[in-house]
């Protein structure tokens, strides 16, 4: 089951899955999990920007915007319908 | 009439986060009864108001910061911390904390809820933004809403005036008890912490209220904060050590405990209809930011924006202009001859006059930054522009400011406040006055017509935007530099809410201008004022009546300045005359071409043409002409990169808290400038031009 787990950079446009991990240890990471990025939340990928970063995401009920290098830290379980 | 009611004045904080409608929130209870200052010592905007409750007692409202978080990453975070626990002298420990919430997006806004209730402080849950959940075909159970967070919830919408009355009564009843923390760490870590807390009070004196939240930062945050004491470090690094034996992650635990405590919250609370329409906000943004209608969009705003700048608010400053001009000609024709006339007129009404010229432009790019910014598009210009941002190392929210200054650079340093990381917004505020703006564009005009008197426009056109074309590159080059040498930092992280478009609320709107605006001419219009009384004193004293103007000029003390910094300018390709031209257009730029008018002897109004004529005439003692084609491109590209602007300087002033930056400033852009045109100057002679 382990090749489902793909960093959120890694996902396409509109592909749902459930944050695994966050890891970094930065004062980025802090900032993304209060915005609401913690393991068990499901997310979606909306769009990417016009040059192809940052990411628009959608959690939690509302839309958070994050460049392609912060979300390589965040893994993410990709939801199984995805891949079938 | 003083009755007893009146004595207590109760001190309510507004907390919430950003887009939650704090600050509609804060306008609809205070009306206009508002102040803006800054906390001391930060740069963070600090608004306090007043209004009354039906029992006729008077209530101090504080609208802290917009923060999503306490956990002091950011001034605004502090500053909000600090507040709450009544930390900042002269400003009191608020009594009863509003926190105002989406009721759209309760799961994340709940967050910051939570953590003010960890402060033991009385917390009434604003739940802002109703209609729209009405909209959506949703509803929320209120009082169980109420019941399992332990604090009262007012439903509300601000922007309607709506639940006004009913959070000011449940402010009147007050909220006697405030509820214990609700949410739980996982056991091993709540040992952690309450040893740590028992620390805190017993050794350090950390009050009870606090020690949970502060235990919580220390053990939770890599990056030890400055208030964290020493002898803490070891039982900190022991506890982590132990928690990760025990496959706790310590760094990620307290937040996951709190959204699940809140999701836990929210179960059976909010009611939604089964079939989710889709909402016209994600709608219009699949155009709004889209690979080709997004920049289609994005440009044509911008151009709007620039178009009306440019050609809305010609019309009342030519206005203010010929008004003060018709004051400036009234007052000589009436008053007695004397040094107290020239003061009035050509000191005092010109000083005023060139404060308020600058208004309307200030007025219109205000009333576009704060329709971008209520509506939500300013956020979608930062995500659209972050990339290209990024490669300076700067964040997509410097993009409006610095597009603004070319218009004009105050609104644009003055927008940096949207911008949360200090060393950003330093940066950006640092190369704002770099972008061509407005007043540049007179002393162009003069010189490109100098320059190439008989050339189609079309040619002209080309140079001019090869001024701001300089001035760009000059912008970004020194952000790179900052960013690499004074604000060394990594590439500031991009975590930005993109929030839902709202129609932006005309009240709000006109506020904001008029808040701004009245900021401008208080802070940059008495030093401006200043500047231009000694400006006028400098090129009026000694008196020389009896000699031509021109010559008396010479006699003042700017003309023996101007004399004594000839040597200096000379390698540029100036005379003693160009000295003064910009010692006087110190106060603004455009001040040059009235200022070389009196140096020619012509009426202070003649046209360009006459001016141009006058120069093409000048020439040096020897004989060779003054201004050469080198001599115009040199000063030209003095003024692309000078910081001549003492309005820009006193924004920065007041922006930064401090002189040390706008000194700072003026003396790398007079450097940039002065090496640039010398540059132009000598490189264009060695090259064999003229």
């Amino acid at each position: 089951m382990k090749n489902n787990i793909i960093p959120l950079s890694d996902m396409t446009i509109s592909q749902s899955g459930t944050v695994q991990d966050i890891t970094t240890d930065s004062l980025h990471g802090q900032r993304l999990m209060e915005m609401g990025i913690t393991p068990g939340c499901p997310i979606t990928i909306v769009r990417f920007a016009p040059m192809g970063d940052p990411i628009d995401i959608q959690l939690r009920g509302y839309h958070l915007s994050i460049r392609h290098q912060d979300a390589a830290c965040i893994q993410v379980i990709i939801d199984s319908q995805e891949i079938a | 009439m003083t009755t007893a009611q009146e004595q207590h004045v109760l001190t309510v904080a507004l907390a919430g986060n950003p887009n939650s409608g704090k600050s509609t929130l804060f306008n609809a209870l205070t009306k206009l009864r508002q102040k803006v200052g800054n906390y001391p010592g930060v740069t963070v905007e600090k608004r306090t108001g007043r209004f009354d409750l039906d029992n006729g007692s008077h209530v101090n409202v504080l609208d802290l910061p917009g923060t999503y978080s306490l956990t002091v990453q950011s001034p605004d975070e502090q500053v909000a911390h600090d507040v709450l626990l009544g930390r900042i002298t002269s400003t009191p420990q608020p009594d009863i904390v509003v926190c105002v919430v989406d009721a759209c997006h309760l799961e994340r806004h709940l967050y910051l809820v939570s953590q003010i209730q960890d402060l033991r402080l009385p917390v009434i849950v604003a739940l802002n933004m109703m209609d729209e959940l009405t909209k959506q075909g949703r509803t929320i159970d209120i009082n169980e809403l109420a019941c399992k967070l332990g604090s009262p919830v007012v439903p509300m919408s601000a922007l309607h005036h709506q639940g006004l009355n009913q959070l000011k009564d449940t402010i009147t009843r007050g909220c006697p008890n405030v509820p214990a923390r609700r949410w739980r760490l996982p056991k091993p870590m709540e040992r952690a912490i309450q040893s740590l807390q028992h620390q805190l009070e017993t050794q350090h004196r950390i009050q009870r209220n606090e020690s949970f939240s502060r235990g919580l930062l220390y053990l939770t945050t890599d990056t030890p904060p400055e208030t964290l004491p020493k002898d803490l470090l070891k039982p900190i690094a022991q506890h982590r050590a132990t928690l990760e034996a025990q496959g706790i992650h310590w760094r990620s635990a307290a937040v996951a405990a709190r959204y699940t405590w809140i999701q836990q919250v929210l179960v059976g609370i909010i009611h939604a209809p089964s079939v989710c329409k889709p909402q016209w906000s994600d709608k219009l943004d699949a155009i709004l930011t889209h690979k080709i209608w997004g920049w289609v969009a994005f440009l044509g705003m911008m151009t709007l924006m620039f178009y009306t700048i440019f050609t809305v608010a010609a019309i009342p400053m030519d206005w203010i202009d010929g008004g003060f001009t018709f004051l400036s000609e009234q007052l000589h024709a009436h008053m007695p001859p004397g040094d107290l006339r020239d003061l009035v007129t050509n000191g005092i009404v010109a000083g005023i006059g060139g404060v308020m010229v600058f208004l309307p432009q200030i007025l219109i790019l205000f009333f576009f930054i704060c329709l971008l910014q209520d509506s939500g598009y300013m956020a979608r210009a930062a995500f659209i522009m972050d990339r290209l941002m990024s490669r300076v190392g700067l964040h997509g929210k410097a993009f409006i400011p610095l597009l603004s200054s070319f218009a004009c650079a105050i609104p644009g340093i003055m927008a940096t406040r949207s911008i949360e990381s200090p060393k950003d917004r330093m940066v950006t505020l640092l190369v704002a006055p770099l972008m061509t703006c407005s007043a540049r564009l007179p002393v162009f005009t003069l010189l490109i017509a100098t320059l190439l008197p008989n050339t189609p426009a079309l040619t002209k056109a080309g140079l001019m935007l090869l001024m701001y074309l300089l001035g760009t590159i000059g912008a970004i080059g020194m952000a790179w530099l900052f960013k690499r040498t004074l604000f060394k930092g990594p590439t500031p992280p991009f975590i930005m809410e993109l929030p839902p478009y709202r129609l932006p609320s005309a009240g709000s709107i006109l506020l904001h201008m008029w808040e701004r605006s009245y900021l401008f001419i208080k802070k940059a219009g008495t030093i401006i004022f200043a500047f231009s009384v000694i400006l006028w004193a400098l090129m009026t004293y000694p008196k020389a009546d009896h000699l031509s103007p021109d010559t008396a000029l010479k006699q003042s003390f700017a003309g023996r300045l101007g004399v004594a910094m000839e040597p200096a300018i000379r390698p540029l390709g100036y005379d003693w005359r160009i000295g003064i031209g910009l010692l006087g257009s110190m106060t603004a730029r455009e001040i040059f071409v009235s200022t070389m008018n009196i140096v020619f002897s012509l009426d202070k109004e003649a046209d360009t043409l006459t001016l141009r004529e006058a120069f093409s005439q000048a020439d040096w003692p020897d004989g060779r002409p003054l201004f050469t084609p080198l001599t115009c491109l040199s000063l030209m590209v003095f003024y692309v990169f000078a910081m001549q602007c003492v309005s820009s300087l006193a924004v920065i002033r007041r922006e930064t808290n401090s002189w040390r930056w706008p000194l700072f400033q003026l003396v790398y852009m007079t450097t940039l400038a002065y090496v640039a045109a010398l540059l132009v100057y000598q490189g264009g002679h060695l090259l064999g031009g003229s």
